[in-house]
């Protein structure tokens, strides 16, 4: 089903449900909290994010809302820090009274949510990357971004098919590159693979030569994963390049922006990387059920923005698209009854592949939702 | 295992120079109000910013360059006009929180002027590195080094030959002498602003090619340029290009040699040794703080 | 004269602390009440530092992470009672804080900065590398604080339990300030020479201020480790220790009440600044230059000063 289709039925099941549901109930807003990181070292994954919802929940509203009744984004900034995101939360749930919680950009500031949300009986969709969030099941909270699991996997099966065995690891020792390390060195031994020199570096650090310097003198390195976002891995890729590395560089799905091609420059060129569809979105083939919605979503973003949509973006859209869609399936904000409907996503195409949820799986995603990607000639291209 | 050697060391300069421009600007503020501007970072986020936004919208480099330094000049000025000066009979203590103020309001600001996100601006000589016993070295490390060296000589001759140098020294050795022998030290002051906030940038801009730049970059660079400043004694332009080099060098080593996790700490840990045995720093003035 | 004005503050406060959760409409207000007081009783302690002694820390979050991941550590990985725990965070503090004390106090101004700037990075980078025990940048979560068959829970309980070690705290530091201690300290921030002079062994005083006030900092953390949902290094971190010195400062050195305003006007003026949105850091820097500049001594020094004046 079209991105299209799929939203017709929506306001259809929409205008169904507010005729059944009587005036009184439509007047009042449907409020959706969500707490970003919008500004602070993760607003690479929190300015994106805090655009989309803003922009989709606007054009909700100007089309009259959903089941008739309007949308209230209620949006506050916890600026990475987890304490300040336990505070917003427990502000959203206590004292905004919001119907569904729809954040928290990084692992840690998750994780301060889920005991609340738990506690308070709140369904909660995340947009951050780790697999703890979702492992073990906790019954309130669900996530739409790959887990970086599923990104080390993706990319030891890229490696494997290229007969490499050894590889060299750089990450940065920040939240998002720490829980990756982790989970490369967790899936490694599926793949037959051993990680021969492991370097880390700190976010913002204006230059990582030595380290790879290091990695670079280390007999039987086949190839490299750098795991970080933001301008990291830009400064990464620029000091492989300068020091002349031969080995492949494997970049993770952080890099996942144009915003990083465009700071590495030349040095970027061959870089592989696994990526949702979004950022591949024209080159998908015709067939592919994503292609449809990316390029769409995609369209919308530039037009507002003036930039290409990251991956990080479209996280917080299938969010907020999952969140709305589970509302009009349960006929209401009842929080028991819309956290059912989230778990029976299924079937769902959004940009970050097609979701299916179950009872004893949150997020829905398999590896399919993710490609290969070569950087050639300064644009992502696909790869599989 | 010597071109590793040589490589470590030419990431501790290029990193040590980055330090050390950032450092420089603290010293001049210090000797002129014995004040640790907080915002210090913040000019060379504004430098960098305002040279990577002028460039985009098609100004030449060098035209670019000078833009951004005087943007940045303007800001500081304001910043002591509107901010320090008033408050000038605070404590010093007090004059560091509104500093760290400033630095908040100049985050947020350029967070709206500007965007959140990376930018770069091209090195200045190619990208093609420098072969160097089988190290590399890429000619932008030189642009930074040879930068610093050149504000280094300008700022001696600027505090030995010139009237208005003189002037600030004097005002930092006593300020009520320098007031009584005629000297205007708001006017002092002033220039000091302006001249640190023109260091700033001008570190800003040399080092973007090297590090990119966004508006909470200036954050970093502060802190790491605060610690050269105070490693290499408070008020000495010298001692901060040392102790911006001993920084970075000792980080890179500790990342070549011991553990890239914490090199950082390594840095910090040889700050607190050198403090225990020199308590003014490597070049500092003995002598009585006030605080 | 002035050991009844004491009394009667810490009683007003008492007073204070005891009417304010009825104003609170729901515990989102008491989280914040809860915050501001961990907030409080580690800048008063830290006040005893800046504004009695006159000595700097932009370390003093190190110590407070210390005892929060001390904590954390020992309950979760070793199953630890958390009160043992946080006395074992608190020792342990306090002899770390002993042991680099009376170099680092030889430094003086800025150098001293420096140096406790250098410790509390340490620290942070510590706890941000050695995941396996600390849980690394995404944190770790602590669990309740339990005391025999009794568990904290919800916020309105620990309201309590903060208010109860403010006012404790506030009653020690006010205690100390005018013991003939703290007249000693009172005379290093005039002058360290003239105290000397006078026979006060001013290292000494120096030394157990920065243990005190450490130590104050680690009970405060062992307790914000079992608050929290999940406790991340950032509160360890630089950031966190500008914070601190900020709110003292802001507040009013040398002026226990005003830490204690310091830090709860600091810790509930971003919750309103939210309706700024992006506007919010600026309005936040606005708000501290533009108070510094026309309150150069702090809030309270300054409106006690403004409200004196009127009265004569």
């Amino acid at each position: 089903m079209s991105m299209k289709s799929w939203k017709n039925l929506a306001s259809a099941a929409a205008v169904a449900l507010t005729a059944s549901f009587g005036a009184a109930q439509a007047a009042e807003p449907i409020k959706i909290g969500a707490f970003l990181s919008a500004t602070g070292p993760a607003s690479f994954l929190g300015d994106p994010e805090k655009k989309v919802l803003e922009k989709y929940v606007a054009e909700y509203n100007k089309a009259g809302g959903i089941m008739g009744r309007k949308i209230d984004l209620i949006l506050y900034d916890d600026a990475g820090a987890a304490d300040k995101a336990s505070s917003f939360v427990k502000r959203l749930i206590e004292n905004d009274k919001v119907d569904v919680i729809v954040g928290g950009s990084t692992t840690g500031t998750t994780m301060a949510a889920v005991p609340l949300v738990e506690a308070a009986g709140m369904p909660f969709i995340s947009l951050a990357g780790a697999v703890v969030i979702i492992e073990p099941v906790k019954k309130w909270v669900f996530k739409t971004p790959h887990t970086d699991r599923m990104a080390a996997e993706k990319i030891f099966s890229d490696m494997k098919k290229k007969g490499i065995t050894k590889y060299a690891m750089i990450s940065e020792n920040a939240g998002f590159g720490k829980s990756g390390h982790d989970e490369t060195l967790k899936v490694q031994g599926n793949y037959g693979m051993t990680l021969v020199a492991d370097e880390t570096y700190a976010p913002k650090d204006p230059d990582v030569t030595a380290q790879l310097t290091k990695i670079k003198n280390t007999p039987g390195v086949q190839a490299v994963i750098n795991w970080g976002f933001g301008q990291s891995p830009a400064v990464v890729t620029k000091n492989y390049k300068q020091l002349g590395i031969s080995a492949p560089l494997y970049q993770s799905h952080g890099v996942a922006s144009k915003d990083y091609i465009k700071l590495a420059g030349d040095a970027a060129e061959g870089v592989r990387l696994p990526a949702a569809g979004l950022v591949v979105a024209s080159q998908l083939p015709d067939s592919d059920m994503q292609k449809a919605v990316v390029v769409k979503f995609q369209k919308e973003y530039q037009a507002d923005f003036k930039a290409e949509a990251s991956t990080f973006a479209g996280h917080a859209f299938d969010g907020l698209q999952m969140a709305l869609a589970a509302m009009q399936r349960a006929g209401g904000t009842d929080k028991a009854k819309v956290r059912d409907e989230i778990e029976k996503t299924s079937g769902y195409i959004g940009t970050g592949g097609t979701v299916h949820m179950s009872a004893t799986d949150h997020m829905g995603l398999n590896l399919s939702a993710f490609h290969m990607v070569e950087i050639k000639k300064g644009d992502f291209a696909l790869s599989n | 295992m010597l071109s590793a050697f040589l490589q470590f060391l030419i990431s501790g300069v290029t990193v040590g120079a980055i330090y050390a421009l950032c450092g420089l600007g603290f010293s001049i503020i210090y000797n002129a109000s014995h004040v640790i501007n907080f915002a210090q970072g913040e000019f060379i986020m504004i430098g960098a910013m305002s040279a990577v936004s002028l460039v985009d919208a098609g100004v030449p480099m060098p035209l670019a360059i000078v833009l951004a330094i005087l943007i940045t000049m303007a800001v500081g000025v304001l910043l002591e006009k509107l901010a320090v000066e008033p408050a000038k009979r605070a404590s010093v203590t007090t004059l560091i929180i509104i500093t760290i103020g400033a630095s908040i309001f100049l985050r947020g600001l350029a967070q709206e002027v500007w965007d959140k996100n990376f930018h770069k601006l091209e090195p200045f000589t190619g990208e093609v590195p420098i072969n160097l016993l089988g190290a590399v070295l890429m000619p932008q490390t030189l642009w930074v080094l040879g930068v610093a060296v050149i504000v280094i000589l300008l700022l001696a001759w600027f505090f030995n030959r010139t009237l208005e140098g003189k002037a600030m020294l004097a005002t930092s050795f006593n300020p009520l002498a320098a007031q009584l022998m005629g000297i205007n030290t708001k006017r002092v002051l002033m220039i000091s602003f302006a001249l640190s906030a023109a260091l700033g940038a001008i570190g800003g801009i040399v080092i973007t090619p090297i590090t990119f730049t966004a508006y909470d970059n200036g954050i970093m660079l502060g802190l790491k340029g605060f610690s050269a400043a105070v490693l290499g004694g408070l008020g000495n332009g010298m001692g901060a290009v040392v102790g911006g080099l001993v920084v970075g060098i000792a980080e890179s080593m500790a990342a070549g040699y011991l553990s890239s996790a914490y090199k950082d700490a390594v840095a910090f840990v040889i700050i607190l040794a050198v403090l225990i045995f020199l308590p003014n720093g490597l070049f500092g003035r003995k002598g009585t703080e006030r605080v | 004269m002035k050991g009844v004005s004491r009394w009667a503050g810490l009683g007003a406060l008492a007073v204070f602390l005891a009417v304010l959760p009825q104003a609170l409409p729901n515990n989102y207000y008491v989280d914040i009440a809860v915050l501001a007081g961990f907030n409080a009783i580690i800048c008063v302690g830290l006040n005893l530092l800046i504004g009695y002694a006159g000595q700097i820390s932009l370390g003093h979050a190190g110590f407070f992470g210390l005892g929060a991941y001390c904590s954390a550590v020992l309950v979760t990985h070793h199953g630890w009672p958390p009160v043992l725990a946080l006395l074992a965070g608190a020792i342990l503090v306090g002899l770390i804080a002993f042991a680099i004390a009376r170099p680092i106090l030889k430094l003086k101004g800025h150098y001293l900065a420096m140096a406790t700037l250098g410790i509390g990075i340490i620290i942070s980078i510590v706890i941000n590398t050695e995941a396996g025990i600390t849980g690394g940048p995404d944190g770790i979560a602590a669990g309740p604080f339990t005391l025999g068959g009794f568990t904290l829970q919800g916020e309105r309980d620990w309201y309590w339990v903060v208010a109860g070690l403010l006012l404790l705290t506030i009653w020690l530091a006010t205690n100390l300030v005018d013991s003939p201690v703290g007249r000693a300290l009172r005379a290093l921030h005039g002058s360290e020479v003239g105290a000397e002079v006078v026979g006060v062994d001013t290292t000494r005083y120096k030394v157990m201020v920065f243990v005190v006030s450490a130590v104050i900092a680690s009970v405060a953390g062992s307790l914000f480790a079992h608050y929290v949902p999940q406790l991340t290094p950032t509160k360890a971190d630089f950031f966190k220790s500008i914070e601190l010195v900020t709110m003292v400062v802001f507040g009013g050195m040398a002026s226990t009440f005003g830490a204690l305003v310091g830090a709860a006007f600091l810790t509930t003026l971003p919750q309103f600044l939210t309706v700024f949105e992006d506007y919010e850091p600026i309005i936040l820097g606005g708000i501290m230059m533009g108070t510094m500049i026309f309150m150069p001594r702090g809030l309270v020094p300054t409106i006690a000063a403004f409200i004196q004046r009127r009265r004569s």
